[in-house]
């Protein structure tokens, strides 16, 4: 096969060039293949159509707070007193971990809308039955690593190391709201 | 270099390294680089490795499904629909697994018909195909139980028939179906371990063809001339020459995969089986898939029950004996005149009774299924110990390289090294 090696006439070798485009074209088929199979781990339609939640507001009271499930976690509704409302914006954001006003934090000031998971490692803290500790501040407690949580469910003291998560949520009439 | 490591040939330090402690590299350059494979390979040659592709992209396929399928009779086919409807790409994925059986069966036929063409299965290669008929069988287990999965009609239907089969066995033909079931009827338990059965013999199937190609690469592969290389001259590396060829099959391979997956995905699949599974009522007219057409064709052409079920189990087992029922040393069916007119009938046969298989039980495909089987036993047990003994071969060539280059004295530069460039 003396012929089948021999220099083009721009100098480069024909057969790097044919390698070249065998190696890039099957690299690109590999990657289109591979793209489905990927795809297909992520959630399909039908768990996207069941990813948001309404929540009834009227019958939780003052002081009272609910948890709902929300895309397999819990989401707290508190319906915060004028004395928790009043204890998370007397303390100047500038002094938490996570910096973020009270009022950053709501869309109307009584109802605090967070994701009940831990932003450490994911435990649901504490804090939504009146007998739960409520740690220092009086918020949530998360007895796993010993997270404390303000009323507004800012991280104060421990390891975890942001705020709890605010959730995308709307209301869509005075007493409900749509999470997601 | 110290003791007790691999000489490497390779130059780049992290290949050597490796290569030093597990010659993996050294291994591939020598079986699939350098290796010595007969010159005159046609496009025949081309299933086997067109197999080990299908059976990767089945593995592949069959993880991903297995991801979103639930293997329970209550939710069985609503999560197949849902894969088809509500998965990302799970359409894709579903229509690839199941063309893909029938692409495997396909490419499967075709390498094995090669081999009883070409005589592969001959000495010293028996073995090697012994262990392929392995394979098939291990492939046609593992294709009826994954077509039970979608739990569609003719899932229960074909579960219900071909689990019954081994009732026929007397004695222990009962208790054979109870096994299987795991109940008193095709249920629950049933799918349950066929869903395990099904994930588990694809690997395998990967084992025996490990086994396949350890096999192979002791005895070299056979060729459509039929006689053994004698030398450099006869023979190319594998590398590029057959990487090469093999890829050109690839190619065209994929564009048929991809025609039925894209333009005929359910061509050839059965549009009952799009209907849940109902214990109540059997459809009027059940067939098999295609590729099993042959063989239900040979089990219906008994008219005993007993008999039709050995006789079909015998039509898959009697390749086990091949290689001695055809004593004949030539190979290649292009020096026997006879064997290969007796074995191109044997493959019209062959089809015919993948015609009446798909066709009801009833004249004329009853007689015409019963003649086919009758010949296509005759070839195996009858006409070909009689042609070792009768037929009169054409003349041999002198080697490989003198048949395909010419009767002239060789060239000097015939023994082809591997490309270097110019």
């Amino acid at each position: 096969m003396a012929d089948s090696g021999e220099a083009t006439a721009g100098g480069t070798p024909r057969r790097d060039f044919l390698n070249l485009v065998t190696t890039a074209f099957a690299a690109v088929g590999v990657g289109a293949v591979a793209w489905p199979f990927i795809a297909s781990m992520q959630p399909s339609r039908d768990v996207l159509a069941l990813a948001s939640t309404e929540v009834d507001l009227g019958p939780i009271a003052e002081g009272q707070a609910v948890t709902v499930m929300w895309r397999g976690k819990p989401v707290f509704v508190r319906h915060r007193t004028a004395a928790e409302i009043a204890a998370a914006r007397a303390v100047p954001p500038s002094q938490l971990p996570d910096p973020q006003p009270d009022q950053a934090r709501v869309q109307r000031d009584q109802w605090l809308v967070v994701l009940g998971v831990c932003t450490h490692l994911g435990c649901v803290p504490l804090g939504q039955k009146p007998t739960d500790a409520r740690g220092d501040y009086g918020g949530w407690f998360c007895p796993c690593h010993g997270s404390h949580y303000d009323t507004s469910g800012r991280i104060r003291k421990g390891p975890a190391p942001r705020n709890l998560v605010i959730p995308q949520y709307a209301f869509i009439s005075d007493t409900k709201i749509r999470i997601g | 270099m110290a003791i007790g490591l691999h000489e490497s040939d390779f130059k780049n330090p992290v290949v050597r390294w490796i290569d030093q402690r597990l010659p993996v590299f050294t291994m591939m350059q020598k079986e699939y680089g350098t290796f010595p494979t007969p010159r005159n390979f046609n496009y025949f040659w081309n299933f086997g490795a067109l197999a080990m592709v299908n059976l990767m992209i089945m593995i592949a396929t069959g993880v991903f499904l297995a991801m979103h399928y639930a293997p329970h009779t209550a939710h069985a086919f609503d999560s197949v629909e849902r894969i088809m409807r509500d998965v990302n790409y799970g359409w894709l994925i579903r229509y690839v697994h199941m063309n893909g059986a029938s692409m495997f069966f396909i490419v499967v036929f075709i390498h094995i018909w090669r081999g009883m063409y070409y005589g592969s299965y001959k000495a010293p290669r028996e073995l090697l195909w012994m262990l392929g008929v392995v394979i098939f069988l291990l492939m046609m287990a593992t294709a009826f139980m994954g077509y039970v999965l979608p739990w569609g009609q003719m899932s229960f239907w074909g579960a219900t028939v071909i689990t019954n089969l081994f009732s026929a066995f007397p004695l222990v033909g009962e208790w054979i179906v109870s096994l299987l079931w795991g109940g008193f009827s095709v249920d629950n338990p049933t799918l349950n371990r066929f869903f395990s059965l099904h994930y588990l013999l694809p690997f395998l199937i990967v084992g025996v063809v490990f086994l396949h190609v350890v096999a192979l690469h002791i005895t070299g592969s056979n060729n459509p001339l039929g006689i053994e290389p004698k030398g450099p001259q006869d023979t190319l590396p594998f590398h590029p020459y057959y990487t090469a060829k093999d890829s050109f099959g690839l190619v065209i391979y994929f564009i048929v995969f991809a025609g039925f997956v894209f333009f005929a995905p359910n061509y050839l699949g059965h549009p009952d089986n799009y209907i849940p599974a109902n214990p109540l009522v059997t459809p009027a007219h059940i067939v098999p898939e295609w590729y099993f057409l042959p063989f239900y064709a040979i089990l219906r052409a008994v008219p005993n029950k007993l008999g039709g079920v050995l006789l079909m189990f015998g039509s898959v087992a009697i390749l086990f004996v091949l290689p001695w029922l055809d004593s004949s040393p030539v190979r290649s069916m292009r020096f026997r005149p006879m064997a290969r007119i007796a074995f191109l009938l044997w493959t019209v046969c062959f089809f015919v009774l993948m015609y009446c298989g798909a066709k009801p039980p009833e004249e004329p495909y009853v007689i015409i299924s019963r003649i086919a089987t009758a010949y296509y036993f005759a070839y195996f047990l009858v006409i070909l110990p009689l042609l070792a003994r009768l037929e009169r071969p054409l003349p041999l060539p002198e080697s490989i390289a003198r048949a395909v280059l010419g009767g002239g004295p060789l060239p000097a530069g015939a023994a082809a090294k591997p490309m270097e460039k110019a």
